[in-house]
C-alpha cells in the first residue's frame, strides 16, 4: 500500500533521542502514517499505533506515561484507556490492543522499524 | 516466514460483516487474506433497522459505505452467491462459474424468511420481509393496492405490518396462535398489544390459519414479472373454516425464519435438528477449517434469531482463529421494543415455567397497560416478567433478574403505576448509575460484593460503569465506601497503587517535605512510576503551592493530562479548543473583533460558551502558538477552561446599568476573576457575582457565589451545576468587599489543601464532618487559627501567576511540543478532517466501520 523508504532494514530515523520528553511521547509520521514514540524514565524507547481504537483519533502520543504494576503504560488521553508501550495490548479491555512496532537508537538517533508479532494472549 | 493464507467469508450480512472488522482490528488480517462473497446486490447493512428503509434510504443503513474495508486485505465481492463447498480440495464453487480455495471457511449466510407451502404462494405480490429488495418490491406494489395481509403476528410480522400500515395500505394481520407475539408475551399481555393495534386502524385476525392465496386470473391484470412468472396477482386470502375471503392485494410471510443451513448439508457438515449449521463452542462446525456464525449456526443445537448473539459469535469465531480461548456460552434473549409506538419488553422466565412460581399481574384495560411478574415460590427473587404499554420499569426489572437480587417487601410496587404505589421502595439499588453503559447500582454493589474489588478502577474494568464519560465515577466511589463499611472493611484512601495516601495526606507530606518534583514525591512516598491519575494530581498540587509553570519540564512537565499539557481542550477528533479569559464576561468591541479575525483566519468554530466568554474550536495542535501569538499580542491571556483551576466568574450586568442593581456586580466578578485566575485545584472551580437578590448570574450555582446586598454582599459556597447539582450555601451576609475576599481567600485554600482529587467543593463539604457549620467555623470564626496562613498562601498565589500562554510564547523549549509530527512538523496529521455545518467546521464523525490503527503497515507484512 506505501511505497516504502527503507533505511537499514526497515528502520525509518524519526528524531534524536534527546529530542524526546521523558516519560511524554512524541508523534512521528513513519510510512505516512501517524506512529506514538514514547521515551520512559529508565531511558528505554516504544513506538505505538498513535490511533485510539476507542476514541477513534489520533492521539495515543498525548497521553500520560506511567506504570501498571510492572508495566510501562501509556492511558489514552481521550477516555484514558491504558496502553502497554511494549506490546500495545489494551490493560482495560481484553480483546483491543494497537500496533507496536520495533524501535532502536543509534547513535543518539531513534528508528522505528516494523510492527511488533507478539505470542497469542490470553 | 509462513505464506498468507486464505479466509473466505461466506455471506456480508450483520455478522459476517462484524466477524471480517473483527478479523481487521485483531490482526486476523496479518496472517490472511479475507474474501468475503455476498449474495445481496450490497455490502452488509442494519437489517435490524430494516423498516426505517422508507424513512432513510438504504445510504444511512449501510455498514460499509463505498463496499470495501479500509484494510487492503480483506475484500468485499457482491452478487455472488456461494453455491457449493468442497471439504476435500478446500474450494468453494461461486455463482459466476468460478471456484475460490480456502483454507479457513467463515459461514455466516444468515436465515431465510420460512415460507410455508400454502396454495397460492408463488403469485406476484406476494413478499417476504428480510432485504432491502424486498421492501423495495413492497413499495412499488403499495403505489397500487388497497389492503394488504401480513401472515405471521410475531415480532418481525408485526413489523411488517407497521411498515404497510405506513405505507397507507389497509394493513390486516394473521396470527395462527391465540395472540400476537406468542412467544414473547402471554395471552393477556397478547390481548393487550392487540387492543393497542386494532387502536391504530389494523385489523388482527388471531387463532385462525391461512387455507389458501387468491389470484386474478383475469389476463389484464397478469403481467410478467422481473422473473418471467405469469403467476397472477394476489386477490384475496382464503381462511380455514370461513367462506369469506378477505380482499387483499398485498400479501407478506412473515411466518419465521429458517436457518440458510442448505450449503452445509450438501456437503456432509452436522446439522442440529431443528435446522441449523452445528458448531462447538469457538464456533467451528464438525469440519474444523470451516465455522459458521450468526443465524445460520446452532451452538448447542439452539439457533439464535438476533443480532447480538451474532456478534458475539463473530468475536469468539475471530478470537478462536488468533488462537484465543473464547467460548459462546448461550445468550440473553431478553427483548424491549416499541412497536407502533407500543412498549413490550418480555424478560427472563416470562412465562412462569420454573417450579413453583408465582403470577403478579397489574391490567389497566383502559389504558392499555399490562404488566406481569414473575416470582420465585418465596417471594424473594424476580424471575421475570412481561410488560405491554409501559415498559419504562425494564431497565429496572431485567437487571433484578440477572443479578438475582433481593425484592423488596411489596414486590407490586414494582409494576403498580407510580401515584398508587405510595410505598417507597427503599431500594434505589435498580437505578441506573452510570447511564453511558447501563449499569445499576444493584450490579455495582454486586461486582464489589462478589469480586472483592477494594478501588474505583477495579470497579471500572470490572463493571465498565465510568469508563465512557465520567460523570459517574464519584457515585462509584460512594458506593464502594458505603459496600466496604457494611462489610466491615477499612476504605483505602489510597488514590491509585503508586501511592498509599489520599490527595489530602499527600498535599501535607508534599508541602512538610517540600517536595517540588513528581520525582522527590514518587522517591519519598511512592512505587513506580505513577499514572494517568496520580500525576495529574500531584502536578495540581505542586502547581498550588509552587506555581511553576505547567509546562515545567523540572517539575511537572510530563505530569499533565493532554489539556493542561498543551494548555488547550483536547477535543474528539484530537484537535483543540482556544478559550481566552474574558473575565467577568465583559469585552470590548476591538477584542471582539480580534477574536473573530483569529477564528476566521485559522477556520476555527466559534461559540459562546455557558460561562460568558468565547471558544474557538478546532484547533491543530500545531497552530496553537500561532493562534495563542495574536490573541496575546491583543491583550487576552489563557482562560483556564483546561485546568482543574478557576474557570470563570459570571456576572450579571448590576448597578451600572441595571434599575435593580445594588451593587456594582460586574466589577467584583472581574476583580475576583482577576484574583483567583490560575488556581490550580482539585478540581475546577467557577464563581458568579449577581447585583441583586433577582440572582441572573446564577451565582448560587456556582462554588463561590456573590449576592449584591443593601449592606454589602452575601457570600454563598459549595455550588453546581453539572451531574450532582448543588445549591451554595450562605457562609457570610453583609459584608464588605474585603472581608468578602478574606473569606473567600480562606475558603478556597482550605478546599484546596483538605479537598480529594476531583470532588468539588459541595461534595467537599458534604465529606466534612459538620458541613457548612464546619466551613464556617473555620473561615469565619477562624476556630483551626488557620486564617493568617490561608491568606497568606493566596496572596503568594496572587503575586506569582503569570500568563501561561504569553510564557510559553516565550520558551522555545516549551514550544518544542506543539507539533504535528516530531520529524514532519510542518504536515499536519491525514487523521484529522472536517466537514461544514451551519456554516461552520465540525468533526468528521468516524461511525462505524472503525478504520483500526492495525491497518497501519509499517515494514513488509510477514
Ligand atoms: C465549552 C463549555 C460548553 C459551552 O459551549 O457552553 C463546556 C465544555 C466542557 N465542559 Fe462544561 N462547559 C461549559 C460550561 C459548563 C457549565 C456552565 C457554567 O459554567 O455556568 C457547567 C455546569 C456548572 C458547573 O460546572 O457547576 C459545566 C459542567 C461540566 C462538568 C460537570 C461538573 C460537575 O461537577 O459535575 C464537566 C465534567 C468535569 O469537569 O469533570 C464539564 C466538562 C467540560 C469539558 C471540559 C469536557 C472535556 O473534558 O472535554 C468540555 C470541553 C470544553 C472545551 O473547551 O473543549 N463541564 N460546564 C462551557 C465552557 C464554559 C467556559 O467558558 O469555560
Ligand atoms: C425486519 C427485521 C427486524 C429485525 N429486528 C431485530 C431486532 O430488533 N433485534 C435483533 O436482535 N434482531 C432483529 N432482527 C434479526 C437480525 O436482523 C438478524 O439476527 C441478523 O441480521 C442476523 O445476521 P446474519 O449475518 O446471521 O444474517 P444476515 O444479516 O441475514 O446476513 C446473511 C447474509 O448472507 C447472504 N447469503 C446467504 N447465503 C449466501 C451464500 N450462499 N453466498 C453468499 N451470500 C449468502 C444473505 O444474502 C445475507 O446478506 C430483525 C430482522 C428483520 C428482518
Ligand atoms: S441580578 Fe439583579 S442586578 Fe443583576 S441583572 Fe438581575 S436584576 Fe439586575
Ligand atoms: S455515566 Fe458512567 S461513564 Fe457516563
Amino acid at each position: 500500500m506505501t511505497s516504502t523508504t527503507t533505511v537499514s532494514g526497515g528502520f525509518i530515523p524519526v528524531c534524536r533521542l534527546d529530542q524526546l520528553e521523558v516519560e511524554r511521547g512524541a508523534t512521528a509520521l513513519v510510512h505516512g502514517q501517524a506512529v506514538a514514540v514514547f521515551r520512559t524514565y529508565d531511558d528505554q524507547v516504544f513506538a505505538l499505533g498513535n490511533y485510539d481504537p476507542f476514541s477513534k483519533s489520533s492521539v495515543i502520543a498525548r497521553g500520560i506515561v506511567g506504570t501498571r504494576g510492572e508495566t510501562p503504560f501509556v492511558a489514552s488521553p481521550v477516555y484514558k484507556q491504558a496502553f502497554d508501550l511494549r506490546t500495545g495490548a489494551c490493560l482495560d479491555d481484553e480483546g483491543v490492543s494497537i500496533p507496536s512496532y520495533e524501535v532502536k537508537v543509534e547513535d543518539g538517533v531513534v528508528l522505528v522499524g516494523p510492527r511488533l508479532k507478539h505470542p497469542k494472549r490470553g | 516466514m509462513s505464506t498468507r493464507k486464505t479466509l473466505v467469508v461466506a455471506g456480508h450480512g450483520m455478522v459476517g460483516h462484524r466477524f471480517v472488522q473483527a478479523a481487521i482490528e485483531r490482526g486476523l488480517t496479518e496472517r490472511y487474506d479475507v474474501i468475503v462473497y455476498g449474495e445481496e446486490p450490497r455490502e452488509a447493512y442494519d437489517r435490524v433497522a430494516l423498516t426505517s428503509y422508507y424513512e432513510v434510504g438504504a445510504d444511512a443503513l449501510s455498514f460499509l459505505p463505498g463496499g470495501q474495508y479500509e484494510d487492503p486485505r480483506a475484500k468485499v465481492v457482491l452478487n455472488t452467491q456461494v453455491t457449493a463447498i468442497d471439504r476435500d480440495a478446500k474450494t468453494v464453487a461461486l455463482s459466476d462459474g468460478t471456484t475460490q480455495a480456502y483454507d479457513v471457511l467463515v459461514l455466516a449466510t444468515g436465515a431465510a424468511p420460512f415460507v410455508p407451502p400454502v396454495p397460492g404462494k408463488d403469485l406476484q405480490n406476494v413478499f417476504v420481509y428480510r432485504t432491502i429488495e424486498d421492501l423495495q418490491a413492497i413499495e412499488e406494489a403499495a403505489k397500487t393496492a388497497k389492503a394488504g395481509v401480513v401472515i405471521g403476528g410475531g415480532l418481525l410480522g408485526l413489523e411488517a405490518a407497521n411498515a404497510l400500515h405506513q405505507l397507507e395500505v389497509e394493513t390486516h394481520v394473521v396470527e395462527l396462535a391465540p395472540r400476537l407475539m406468542a412467544v414473547q408475551v402471554d395471552d393477556a399481555g397478547g390481548a393487550t398489544l392487540k387492543r393497542h393495534i386494532e387502536r391504530l386502524g389494523l385489523t388482527v385476525h388471531t387463532g385462525v390459519m391461512t387455507e389458501y392465496i387468491e389470484g386474478y386470473t383475469d389476463a389484464e391484470l397478469v403481467d410478467e414479472d422481473a422473473e418471467g412468472n405469469t403467476d397472477g396477482k394476489v386477490s384475496g386470502l382464503k381462511f380455514k373454516d370461513n367462506d369469506e375471503v378477505l380482499p387483499v392485494d398485498i400479501v407478506i410471510f412473515s411466518a419465521g425464519i429458517r436457518p440458510r443451513d442448505q450449503l452445509a448439508r450438501d456437503c456432509g457438515l452436522e446439522v442440529a435438528e431443528r435446522g441449523g449449521i452445528l458448531v462447538s463452542p469457538n464456533m467451528q462446525t464438525s469440519d474444523e477449517s470451516i465455522y459458521a456464525i450468526g443465524e445460520c449456526a446452532a451452538p448447542g443445537g439452539r439457533m439464535y434469531g438476533l443480532v447480538a448473539p451474532g456478534y458475539s459469535m463473530a468475536e469468539v469465531a475471530a478470537d478462536h482463529l488468533l488462537g484465543g480461548a473464547g467460548e459462546f456460552l448461550g445468550a440473553d434473549m431478553s427483548t424491549k421494543l416499541k412497536l407502533m409506538g407500543v412498549d413490550v419488553a418480555s424478560f427472563g422466565d416470562a412465562f412462569a415455567t420454573t417450579e413453583g412460581s408465582l403470577e403478579l399481574v397489574y391490567s389497566d384495560a383502559v389504558a392499555g397497560i399490562y404488566k406481569k411478574l414473575v416470582i420465585s415460590e418465596d417471594c424473594t427473587q424476580l424471575l421475570g416478567g412481561i410488560l405491554v404499554g409501559d415498559a419504562s420499569s425494564y431497565g429496572i426489572l431485567r437487571p433484578m433478574v440477572s443479578s438475582g437480587m433481593a425484592l423488596p417487601e411489596n414486590p407490586e410496587d414494582l409494576i403498580l403505576p407510580a401515584s398508587r404505589g405510595t410505598a417507597q421502595i427503599g431500594m434505589p439499588d435498580e437505578a441506573q448509575v452510570c447511564s453511558c453503559m447501563n449499569v445499576t447500582k444493584g450490579e455495582i454493589c454486586k461486582a464489589i460484593h462478589d469480586e472483592e474489588l477494594t478501588d474505583v478502577p477495579a470497579i471500572k474494568q470490572c463493571t465498565k460503569a465510568g469508563t465512557v464519560c465520567g460523570s459517574c465515577t464519584n457515585i462509584l466511589k460512594n458506593l464502594l465506601t458505603e459496600e466496604m463499611e457494611k462489610a466491615g472493611k477499612a476504605v483505602s484512601k489510597a488514590i491509585c497503587e503508586h501511592f498509599d495516601h489520599s490527595r489530602q495526606e499527600l498535599f501535607d507530606l508534599i508541602k512538610i517535605g517540600k517536595l517540588a518534583s513528581f520525582d522527590a514525591v514518587v522517591a519519598a512516598h511512592g512505587t513506580g512510576r505513577g499514572c494517568d491519575i496520580c500525576k495529574p494530581a500531584i502536578a495540581s498540587i505542586l502547581a498550588s503551592q509552587f506555581n511553576g509553570h505547567v509546562l515545567d519540564k523540572k517539575t511537572v512537565g510530563s505530569l499533565q493530562d493532554t489539556n493542561d499539557a498543551y494548555l488547550a481542550n483536547l477535543q474528539k477528533n484530537g484537535t483543540y479548543s482556544v478559550v481566552p479569559r474574558i473575565p467577568g464576561g465583559e469585552i470590548t468591541p476591538e477584542k471582539l473583533i480580534v477574536i473573530g479575525e483569529v477564528a476566521r483566519d485559522f477556520g476555527l468554530y466559534t461559540k459562546i460558551t455557558g460561562g460568558q466568554r468565547i471558544d474557538m474550536f478546532g484547533a491543530r495542535v500545531e497552530q496553537l502558538p500561532d493562534i495563542w501569538k495574536r490573541l496575546v499580542e491583543a491583550g487576552f491571556e489563557s482562560g483556564h477552561a483546561y485546568g482543574k483551576s478557576l474557570r470563570t466568574v459570571k456576572s450579571c450586568v448590576g448597578s451600572e446599568w441595571c434599575r435593580y442593581g445594588v451593587q456594582e456586580s460586574v466589577a467584583m466578578a472581574i476583580e475576583l476573576e482577576l484574583r483567583y485566575r490560575g488556581l490550580r485545584s482539585p478540581h475546577k472551580l467557577k464563581g458568579g457575582v449577581s447585583g441583586c437578590a433577582r440572582e441572573c448570574a446564577e451565582a448560587r450555582g456556582k462554588d463561590f457565589g456573590v449576592i449584591a446586598t443593601e449592606k454589602g454582599w452575601n457570600l454563598y459556597v459549595g455550588g453546581n451545576g453539572g451531574a450532582i447539582p448543588a445549591h451554595a450555601q450562605l457562609l457570610a451576609s453583609d459584608v464588605d468587599s474585603a472581608t468578602l475576599m478574606k473569606y473567600l481567600d480562606r475558603f478556597l485554600m482550605y478546599y484546596i489543601r483538605t479537598a480529594d482529587r476531583l470532588q468539588r467543593t459541595s461534595t467537599w463539604m458534604d465529606s466534612l464532618d459538620g458541613g457548612i457549620v464546619r466551613v464556617k467555623e473555620i473561615v469565619v470564626d477562624d476556630a483551626l487559627g488557620l486564617g493568617a496562613e490561608l491568606e497568606a498562601e493566596m496572596a503568594q498565589h496572587i503575586d506569582s501567576y503569570f500568563d501561561e500562554w504569553k510564557a510559553t510564547l516565550e520558551d522555545p523549549e516549551k514550544l518544542a511540543r506543539f507539533v504535528s509530527f516530531i520529524n514532519a512538523p510542518g504536515t499536519p496529521d491525514p487523521n484529522i478532517s472536517f466537514t461544514e455545518d451551519r456554516g461552520q467546521i465540525r468533526p468528521v464523525n468516524f461511525d462505524e466501520p472503525v478504520s483500526l490503527g492495525s491497518s497501519i503497515p509499517v515494514g513488509a507484512p510477514q
